[in-house]
């Protein structure tokens, strides 16, 4: 190795993060070549085109952010299709300024709850958070009577999903969302966190070796917890965000984000048994993700053909990463 | 009598669950207003049926140590594949139904594969693969419809005595032995009699069935007494996916239609590992059985049939709301998944909480 | 058949690599039929490398095996069982949630009509119980429900089952009463006189004397010598063994006129059955051992100190103050100051993929944070310190651990602790499969550690390592501390008495200890 430089920048952009990246330029391509064909435009790599994909990506990206923090300590939340729509239903019910403090406390709560019954009563956190997700289901439906709430999203909601704090008055003149914002700071807070803090070294040893990192005296109880809780939080507030998108909270607004989530965290390279993985991956992943979307929309792809190409490529990728952790053990 | 002893604490958790099972349904059938007939236990059986067998596919995987997240998908492909093809002569028919539990067959086979030989964790492949099953069952079937031959339907969904009426098996009048016994009973209580006897207890005495409980149990032990440990899951799988393909025949086969409903897929499996549990499959592998679940599986539907019969004034009427009833099936499911807490803490060593 | 020598097996220059350690070197190997042949060597001489390549576990990088005349490979354990070869592992083969029956024939059971003939099948454990003397087991209990010396004899039943051509035991009576050492010997005789052969696997050197007719000596992966019963005496074999002067490798101790202050007092500790009424001290500045058999509560005293153990009776004293130690958080923390070095590196010690650097971090991660920010320029200087400190030998700091060898990960283990600045450290089994080199290293830096008024209590299976590394040396028995021994009392002769003059008067002398 010549510098530490050059190892510090391989080191943020592993194996699998570069796979993901070529993917996704296969996925422009094709989308290109598709408008191309039908159309006679190169729409889907115009800015303003890819601007709004990356203003979709921002929910996704949330969510699979604290997904990532559950699956690096070898876990998996598998209540946040319901903590997501929880958090808006509520927010939205209660409205005003408490609207989003609401929403975020629904997180907290849930991500207390799954925290301790995996790091304290020990359940196996894929069955516990799927029993979670089933109360919170119950929960939501015994407060609505099963209806679709009538209430919309404040106004603040609405700002933050879909407003535009930037706006580059550059050619037509595009905005950033605000969501995409809400994405990056969030995304560098986790980064920080990862890289430079003890509870970041904590996650990822606790994710490797749990006893080890317990007889190192570290408390690991207190990182399952905390992992639970980003990813409840992270998961509420994808969840005002898209009710303040679509400037209403609906049931199964969160059943569309969970595969994916984890899909993105473990198509950025991150391990599924948890220790190992690298933010940047998670970002490219989700990316990858909302592309593969878009581009199956835009060729019309209906649900069915969706749920399949996911499928296919969760499994593909796991098996081309599969090898070289397969090598290590 | 010491061995009785002895096998009877060997499956606790079964027997628990056998029992709580028998209240909840004295309960209910006394509360009935026309409890204790054959009219109600056929409906019961039917609304029970699909369950149960998505119950008893989930066990197999869980009893290697793995889990399988595709189970209700599978059901659901297999509903829609039925749909399409459990029609026409005898023998489209038959050909239909062989179709059908070969595609269910094929997919748990398919997440064997993937455990086994692509070494990617159960609980990730059967998620993904789960979602292909589901884009397929949506593909075969957009919309809810498609049909199932109707005398199979009637038969199937009804007692046994429907079966001389619908085919004539007694042209001269049914003997007393079927009239008033095996006549009486319910269709689908005698299908999964037979599935039990005919696939799971011979599985289960196999070298490769007996090899699950092995693997589950301790796989590393497994692999040096020589089992071989990949053939015993690859098995696990495909025999889950017969299983969940069963549930979805006879879902389609009760429904007379096929239905792509993804949360009902969701629900399924979510319900399957609840049952599981319940019947008293340990998750962590090597031990429990199919039976167990198929009790788990009754104890939950029997407690949703509870819900129904309590009057609306009594001082249980909250339980009948159909509003609160999700959430308790929910505390429910919660709770039978925490029952395996108390272990933690009866630990002596702390070290033994992270293995 | 076998070849013209008349052995049954032979292995021809065959190697194992680990990573960066070499497991065997170039070790020619031969056994024949109708012999009992016993395979001598300290920890990490390769014997259970040798034997992993013969039970199929793993693969020899180079070499050749020779069955029955004719070169073969074994891939897998399945492989090694179709050939007759059957393993009894120290680590128990058996499915815990499975019946006797069920793992006795797991592979072959009686069947009919394919299916398991469940009969049959029980009939079958009940005899090969009773060969094994053990017709009080019900073939239909758990194993899980079985006490560890049972489940031995059932491992041994099991094995018997599989009518092996070689039979290898590999530490196969460590669990066992005495009463059923006897019969497992006399099963052993008997399968020899029908020509079976049989690689036993032990450290006990009497029963070395009492079972072979042929030994093998293995050290650092190398095959030294083999030789019948009789050809050499023990101070002999020993010598082989070790094959270096002992004298040499431990640093002096210290001369000491009166008791040091006591750092760490321990009073009436006791837990569950494993351990009870356990009262000593350490002095600062002392080195305390503790010896007696494998499994004797030394491993349980240590998690218990170090606030593992859930329901300890008694308490610890430091400097004076008594302590609660409920956690290792709170062993690890200045009020208390211990540190652990843990039996098993690789799943308690370590977090295999993760970097060096951030693995001699760990413990002490807290104590270079600004608010919770890790100050990365202490950190990096404290790691270099360490690293400088203990010679731990890598490519580079973010390489996972996992690529250094294994005398360089437990410094890796050590360091982490060293950081804290703990003022006790126990240590469990430290030493175990690391080379010679890095044992020595590891002896002076304990001495280093003492001589700076660190007290240090050192489980060890390795007697050797006890007395020379020891100031005193605390015998355990059966959860209690039996004998202690101080300064010139420390000699293998007293620790192997006081370890098993017990063992004879407990439950052992039943059994007419030869």
């Amino acid at each position: 190795m010549s510098g530490m430089q050059k190892t510090s920048v391989l080191r943020s952009i592993d194996r699998p993060t570069l796979i993901a990246c070529g993917f996704i330029l296969v996925i422009l391509a094709a989308g290109t070549l598709y408008m191309l064909i039908t159309q006679g435009t190169a729409t889907f790599i115009e800015p303003t085109y890819l601007l709004q994909q990356l203003k979709i990506a921002a929910f996704l990206g949330i969510v699979a952010a604290g997904m990532m923090m559950v699956i690096l300590l070898g876990h998996i939340d598998l209540s946040v299709p319901w903590t997501l729509a929880a958090s808006a239903m509520l927010a939205t019910a209660v409205g005003g300024p408490w609207a989003i403090p609401i929403g975020l406390a629904v997180g907290l709560v849930v991500g207390l709850f799954n925290g301790v019954g995996v790091a304290y009563l020990r359940v196996p956190s894929m069955i516990f958070t799927l029993g979670v997700n089933a109360v919170l289901r119950g929960l939501m439906v015994m407060l609505t009577g099963g209806f679709a709430p009538q209430s919309s999203a404040t106004p603040i909601m609405k700002w933050f999903a879909a407003g535009q704090l930037i706006y580059l008055p550059v050619g037509d003149g595009f905005g950033l969302s605000n969501s995409v914002l809400v994405w990056a700071l969030i995304s560098a807070g986790i980064v920080f966190m990862l890289t430079r803090t003890s509870m970041g070294r904590y996650i990822y040893a606790t994710g490797n070796r749990e006893a080890a990192t317990y007889l190192s005296g570290i408390n690991t109880k207190f990182v399952l917890i905390f992992g639970f809780v980003m990813c409840s939080l992270c998961a509420s507030l994808a969840g005002l965000l898209v009710a303040g998108y679509t400037s209403k909270a609906f049931q199964a607004m969160g059943d569309t984000y969970l595969l994916p989530a984890i899909a993105a965290v473990v198509v950025g390279g991150t391990n599924i048994l948890g220790g190992q993985g690298k933010y940047t991956g998670t970002v490219v992943g989700t990316i990858l993700i909302v592309l593969l979307q878009s581009l199956l929309s835009v060729m019309q792809m209906p649900e069915a053909g969706r749920q399949i190409i996911y499928g296919l490529v969760i499994i593909a990728m796991l098996l081309v990463y599969g090898r070289s952790n397969a090598m290590r053990t | 009598m010491k061995d009785l002893r002895l096998r009877l604490s060997q499956s606790v958790g079964m027997w628990v669950a056998l029992l709580l099972f028998s209240a909840l349904y004295i309960l209910y059938s006394s509360l009935h207003p026309k409890g204790w007939t054959v009219d109600v236990l056929v409906q019961n059986s039917n609304e029970s049926f699909a369950l149960i067998l998505v119950s008893m596919a989930q066990t197999v995987p869980v009893l290697t140590g793995g889990i399988d997240l595709s189970v209700g998908a599978m059901m659901t492909l297999t509903n829609c594949v039925a749909s399409n093809v459990v029609s026409g002569s005898a023998i489209q028919i038959v050909e239909g139904l062989l179709l059908t539990l070969m595609v269910g067959a094929l997919a748990g086979f398919i997440n064997g594969c993937i455990v086994v030989y692509g070494r990617i964790q159960p609980i990730i492949v059967t998620l993904a693969t789960g979602a292909v099953y589901l884009g397929i069952a949506l593909f075969l079937r957009p919309t809810p419809g498609g049909k199932i031959d109707d005398d199979l339907t009637w038969v199937t969904t009804n007692a046994m005595s429907e079966m001389d009426t619908t085919y004539g098996w007694f042209p001269n009048g049914a003997p007393g032995w079927f009239a008033h016994g095996i006549g009486r009973l319910p269709v689908p209580m005698l299908l999964l009699l037979a599935i039990i006897l005919i696939v799971w207890l011979p599985f289960k005495n196999t070298v490769t069935g007996r090899g699950c409980y092995a693997v589950g149990s301790s796989e590393g032990a497994a692999y040096m007494s020589g089992l071989n440990v990949g053939r015993s899951k690859l098995a696990a799988y495909t025999l889950g996916g017969l299983f969940a393909g069963l549930g979805g025949l006879y879902l389609s086969i009760q429904t007379g239609s096929g239905n792509a409903d993804i949360p009902q897929a969701g629900g399924y499996t979510l319900q399957s590992i609840a049952a599981v549990v319940i019947g008293g499959t340990s998750l962590f592998g090597g031990t429990g059985g199919a039976f167990g679940s198929l009790v788990g599986a009754m104890v939950l539907r029997a407690i949703s049939f509870c819900f129904r019969v309590f009057d609306a004034d009594s001082p249980m009427g909250f339980l009948a709301n159909p509003l609160l009833q999700p959430i308790f099936e929910g505390i429910i499911l919660l709770l039978a998944v925490s029952i395996g807490a108390a272990r933690v803490f009866r630990v002596k060593n702390r070290l033994s909480l992270f293995t | 058949m076998t070849d013209q020598q008349g052995h049954l097996l032979a292995l021809k220059g065959v190697s194992k690599r680990y990573g960066g350690v070499r497991a065997l070197s170039g070790v020619d190997f031969a056994c024949r039929n109708g012999s009992i042949h016993a395979v001598l060597g300290e920890n990490g001489a390769g014997k259970s490398t040798l034997i992993k390549i013969i039970s199929g576990v793993v693969q020899p990088d180079e070499g050749t095996i020779t069955l029955d005349g004719k070169q073969v490979t074994i891939p897998t354990p399945q492989a090694a069982n179709d050939a007759g070869i059957v393993c009894i592992f120290q680590e128990l083969s058996l499915m815990p949630d499975l019946s006797v029956a069920d793992n006795i024939s797991i592979t072959t059971p009686p069947r009919r009509f394919g299916m398991i003939n469940r009969k049959a099948q029980r009939a079958r454990a009940e005899e090969l119980l009773a060969r094994v003397g053990c017709d009080d087991i019900n073939p239909l209990t758990l194993v899980k429900n079985l006490p560890l010396s049972r489940r031995q004899m059932v491992e041994i039943a099991k094995a018997l089952g599989r009518n092996p051509k070689l039979l290898i035991l590999d530490e196969a009576t460590s669990a066992l009463t005495s009463a059923d050492v006897h019969k497992v010997y006399a099963i052993l005789h008997g399968l020899r006189d029908q020509g079976l052969s049989l690689l036993y696997i032990s450290h006990r050197m009497h029963e070395i004397e009492e079972l072979a007719d042929t030994c093998s000596v293995f050290r650092n992966g190398q095959h030294i010598d083999t030789f019948s019963k009789g050809d050499r005496n023990d101070e002999q074999i020993v010598q082989m063994m070790i094959g270096r002067e002992l004298q040499n490798v431990y640093p002096p101790k210290p001369i000491r006129n009166a008791p040091p202050p006591a750092t760490l007092e321990v009073r009436k500790i006791g837990w569950d059955t494993k351990l009870s009424d356990i009262s000593f001290t350490v002095g600062k500045g002392e080195v305390i051992g503790l010896g007696g058999l494998d499994g004797q509560g030394q491993r349980e005293l240590l998690l218990a100190l170090f606030g593992v153990l859930r329901g300890v009776s008694g308490n610890i004293v430091l400097a004076g103050k008594t302590e609660h130690v409920n956690s290792p958080a709170q062993a690890k923390s200045p009020a208390v100051g211990m540190a652990l070095i843990p039996e098993d590196r690789k799943t308690e010690g370590l977090m295999l993929p993760m970097g060096v650097g951030d693995n001699i971090s760990m413990a002490a991660l807290s104590s270079m944070t600004r608010g919770l920010v890790v100050d990365r320029a202490i950190e990096s200087k404290k790691i270099a310190e360490m690293v400088a400190k203990l010679k731990i030998k890598f490519g580079q700091l973010s390489d996972p651990v996992a690529t250094l060898s294994g005398g360089n990960q437990q410094k890796v283990v050590i360091a982490k602790w060293l950081l804290t600045g703990a003022r006790v450290i126990l240590l469990n089994d430290p030493t175990r499969g690391i080379d010679v080199g890095t044992k020595q290293e590891i002896y002076q830096l304990l001495r280093d550690l003492a001589d700076a008024g660190t007290s240090i209590v050192l489980y060890s299976t390795d007697y050797d390592e006890l007395i020379g590394c020891c100031d005193r040396v605390l015998i355990m028995y059966s959860g209690r501390i039996v004998r202690e021994l101080d300064g010139p009392e420390i000699t293998e002769a007293n620790i192997i008495a006081s370890s098993l003059n017990l063992a004879l008067t407990g439950q052992a002398a039943a059994g007419g200890h030869a």
